[in-house]
């Protein structure tokens, strides 16, 4: 490892602009966690942050061979800063998908940043990423689609939304696209919001109890981003628990 | 019989429930067991020269001078109306009289404020109850414009809503089985395919069909009483009489009663109302019979009013 990734990175840095930096200096330097999915090959991992407290940083660097298939969710929750980077290198027509919730109250700062790498022709990435925060929690998204030149037949999406539940709380989105080549798809939509008041109000006009209107508004919100995981329920119901504490 | 009533309290009271005129003529034929026999019908009595009441719960629902502001805007200026079980009660009125306020404020939508006169369903404040525990008291608002609530299935809300329900009224819950049981029998009702309700809340329905989702809701959650704000809108011909259909075998009981707010007299085709209300400037400005709602189809708003 050289010099240059052991010093701490600043506020200048992209890819840390809203991070906590003192927090994250207790764990710095950050050791990369290396994946490798060969050829043809299909793989799926989930990670629960569920730090009790202190700073969690993670670094990911995914690498995809030709044909091969990778799953990825995460559920980011715990700690007062909890980070999680992941780096994608897809392979000729690999496919990458990144499921992921991030759920904050309090002084948390919770955040997810991404590089997908599309370094062959027809490589596929789909990305859907829900944040919902309440009191001062900060979430993040940070996340760069490249397209390497020559990589036609490149098919990338991104899905970014959040959901702040106090005025209080705030989301930072950056979907960003770097493309190189001419014949590719790529697609990325952020969206950041409250509930829908008239939605909670029906939901509540029927003998929900605030709440729990909110809980399962909130749970629809975030099931797009574990729809199809190998460990969907398991997700969903430790994040309906963290749900149930935010309320 | 604690309340000393004044002269026009019992006016309101008569007159919102239509029997102000025939109040006046048994009072000039000075016949007080008649009096009284008619008195009874709005939970009053005279006696010694007085109106008292005769119990604070004798209405389901007691509407009292009610006054309420949308956005510090005034909307509903002294609305009386009283409601008894096993009545059908029509509000009618031009757009903007208030009539879907009224729905909305005995609902308990945020942002609706009262601010004045007072409420009372079953004998209790219904005003301080927040909207849940509305429902949970037998409250049901079915809304003009049902709400999408994407990745949410019918099932899944409507389940957890009546166990909601069931829990604050000290009832044990129903289980997936029975639910789903309760479900397809209110849905073969309405004849709403059971798969729709697999689906999410509204999302992808045509006007027609959030309507009578709306009366299958209305079903499994068996109100005593039903505020039905323009059900009939956005219906066709036959989704209209499988409504009123579905509102006659859910809410047409003794012991149940429901609040049509309309536009046009179609929907009372097959709903016959009790009383039919002109809602106009935040009031009730006339009360009559079934006949009322003909004549204001005739005649329009105006003539009438």
């Amino acid at each position: 490892m050289n010099l240059a990734a052991l010093s701490m990175p600043t506020k200048s840095d992209e890819a840390f602009r809203y991070a906590d930096l003192t927090a994250l200096a207790g764990v710095w330097p950050v050791e990369p966690e290396e994946i490798t999915v060969p050829a043809g090959a299909s793989e799926a991992l989930s990670i629960v942050q569920d730090a009790a407290s202190g700073a969690v940083a993670r670094q990911l660097v995914v690498t995809l061979a030709a044909d091969a298939i990778f799953d990825l969710r995460i559920l980011n929750l715990g700690g007062a800063y909890g980070r999680i980077a992941v780096d994608a290198r897809l392979g000729e027509a690999a496919q990458f998908t990144l499921g992921a919730a991030q759920l904050g109250s309090g002084d948390q700062v919770l955040e997810i940043v991404t590089q997908v790498t599309h370094a062959a022709p027809d490589a596929v990435s789909r990305q859907v990423i829900r944040s919902v925060l309440a009191g001062h929690a900060t979430g993040t998204y940070l996340g760069k689609v490249a397209v390497a030149r020559g990589s036609n037949g490149t098919d990338s999406e991104q899905s970014v939304r959040a959901m702040l539940l106090d005025r209080t709380a705030t989301a930072n989105a950056k979907p960003e696209l770097e493309i190189f080549a001419d014949d590719v798809k790529c697609a990325h939509g952020c969206a950041v919001g409250e509930l829908d008041a008239m939605g909670l109000f029906y939901l509540e006009s029927r003998g929900l109890p605030p709440e729990e209107a909110k809980k399962l508004m909130l749970q629809a919100f975030i099931a797009e981003a574990f729809s199809g995981a190998a460990e969907e329920e398991k997700l969903q119901s430790l994040a309906l628990k963290r749900l149930g504490d935010m309320l | 019989m604690a309340n000393d009533y004044s002269g026009m309290t019992v006016n309101e009271r008569l007159f919102g429930a239509g029997l102000l005129d025939d109040y006046d003529r048994t009072r000039a034929q000075g016949d007080l067991t008649k009096l009284n026999e008619l008195l009874a019908k709005v939970g009053l009595r005279f006696e010694n020269g007085s109106h008292w009441d005769l119990d604070p719960s004798f209405y389901m629902l007691n509407i009292n001078n009610l006054h309420a502001t949308v956005a510090d805007k005034p909307i509903l200026k002294g609305l009386s109306l009283t409601i008894n079980a096993g009545e059908v009660h029509a509000i009618m009125g031009p757009n903007g009289a208030g009539k879907s306020t009224l729905g909305y404020v005995l609902g308990g939508r945020p942002g609706y404020e009262v601010t004045g006169g007072d409420v009372t369903f079953d004998g209790t404040d219904l005003l301080a109850l927040a909207p849940h525990e509305r429902a949970a008291a037998g409250l049901f608002l079915g809304f003009q414009y049902p709400v999408e609530i994407p990745g949410v299935s019918f099932v899944q809300f409507l389940r957890e809503a009546l166990n909601s329900q069931r829990k604050a009224r000290g009832q044990a819950p129903l289980s997936g089985g029975e639910f789903l049981k309760l479900a397809r029998e209110k849905a073969a009702l309405l004849r709403m395919d059971m798969d729709m309700l697999k689906r999410p809340v509204n999302v992808g329905f045509s006007g027609g069909e959030k309507k009578r989702a709306e009366m299958v809701q209305m079903g499994i959650l068996d109100p005593t009483l039903a505020i039905l704000d323009e059900t009939d809108s956005g219906l066709d011909i036959d989704a209209l009489r499988i409504c009123g259909e579905g509102i006659n075998a859910i809410m047409r009981k003794p012991d149940k009663a429901v609040l049509l707010i309309t536009h046009y007299q179609r929907l009372l085709d097959y709903v016959k109302p009790d009383f039919v209300h002109v809602l106009a400037g935040g009031r009730i400005i006339k009360t009559g019979g079934p006949e009322l709602a003909l004549q204001l189809e005739e005649e329009g708003y105006e003539a009438v009013a």
